[in-house]
């Protein structure tokens, strides 16, 4: 059984990391997940808790999975915005756990912004 | 909302937005009734505001104006043959409060508790999560102060420690679950 004290094992290793990724001149990256009770009832848990497994399984250091209040476009939910530092927002519509990991593998590791789930006008 | 484990995340995330430097969220189940209390120490409400909050053209928020959380959660206690209540004091907090019966049909699965879990703490800033979750004499506490304890200089919404707080909770709640389906 997972205990509280095997935190101290994980942080040893980061601890390491961070060293190497304070050397680095690049900032970090933000997925913005809308959770308010519209996004949470259209599906937004999931897909957070799939963006912070892909995050976590790649090894992904200067991405931040965080959460939004409601992004405003609450028929459009679950919402996911990136901010890719030095590159224009790109809001990504109607996701789930399926695009959550297209998203990470072409924009987030590949830098391809992912044209498929972008707000169109014919939303 | 299939999940109550849905509706606590949606209703905790009010004491993140109250300021409420400790969320202490309790999920009971004893003897057929299922309670879950969340308690914060935020901003709080007045009066006035506490008596339309179960309204759903009542909310803080300025790109719309409905705010269906709270009506939301009411209404599922209440057709579960349970009982919602809320009680606040500005600049005390707040504490929400819900009850279903275990064995109504229409009380919804109580989900995924780990996933919401998390996704609150990411949104916790320097404030902490207190979540206790019991089932009749079996009992899991989980202390965000103790993961911090021991995180020293990392922050805890890292996605490594996210998943490791989840795996965590996850693991705890199904022991303490003891086989039952809730």
């Amino acid at each position: 059984m997972k205990s509280i004290a095997e935190i101290k094992a994980i942080r040893e290793k980061m601890q390491s990391q961070i060293i190497l990724r304070e050397n680095s001149e690049e900032g970090e990256t933000r997925l913005v997940v809308g959770m308010a009770t519209c996004g949470i009832s259209a599906g937004a848990r999931p897909v957070f808790n799939t963006l912070v497994d892909e995050v976590a399984k790649r090894n992904l250091s200067k991405v931040k999975v965080t959460r939004a209040g409601c992004l405003g476009m609450c028929k459009l939910e679950p919402i996911v915005e990136v901010f890719v530092p030095g590159q224009e927002k790109v809001t990504y519509i109607q996701v789930d756990s399926e695009k959550a990991k297209r998203i990470i593998s072409e924009h987030i590791v590949n830098g391809n912004v992912v044209n498929d789930y972008l707000i169109t006008s014919e939303v | 909302m299939r999940e109550l484990s849905l509706n606590l995340l949606d209703i905790a995330e009010n004491s993140v937005k109250a300021k409420a430097t400790l969320i202490e969220i309790t999920v009971t189940v004893k003897a057929n009734l299922l309670t879950f209390v969340i308690k914060d120490n935020g901003c709080g409400m007045d009066e006035a505001f506490l008596a339309k909050v179960t309204d759903p053209f009542t909310t803080t928020r300025t790109t719309r104006k409905v705010g269906m959380g709270i009506p939301l959660l009411k209404m599922i206690a209440e057709m579960s043959g349970g009982e919602f209540a809320i009680t606040s004091e500005k600049g005390v907090g707040t504490t929400t409060s819900a009850t279903f019966q275990l064995d109504h049909i229409n009380r919804p699965p109580l989900g995924d508790l780990a996933d919401s879990i998390v996704a609150l703490v990411t949104d916790l800033g320097d404030s902490n999560l207190i979540f206790t979750y019991s089932v009749e004499n079996e009992k899991f506490v989980f202390d965000t102060r103790e993961v911090r304890a021991e995180l020293e200089d990392i922050p805890m919404d890292n996605p490594e420690i996210l998943v490791f707080i989840r795996d965590l909770i996850k693991q705890n709640v199904e022991i303490t679950n003891g086989g039952l389906n809730i």
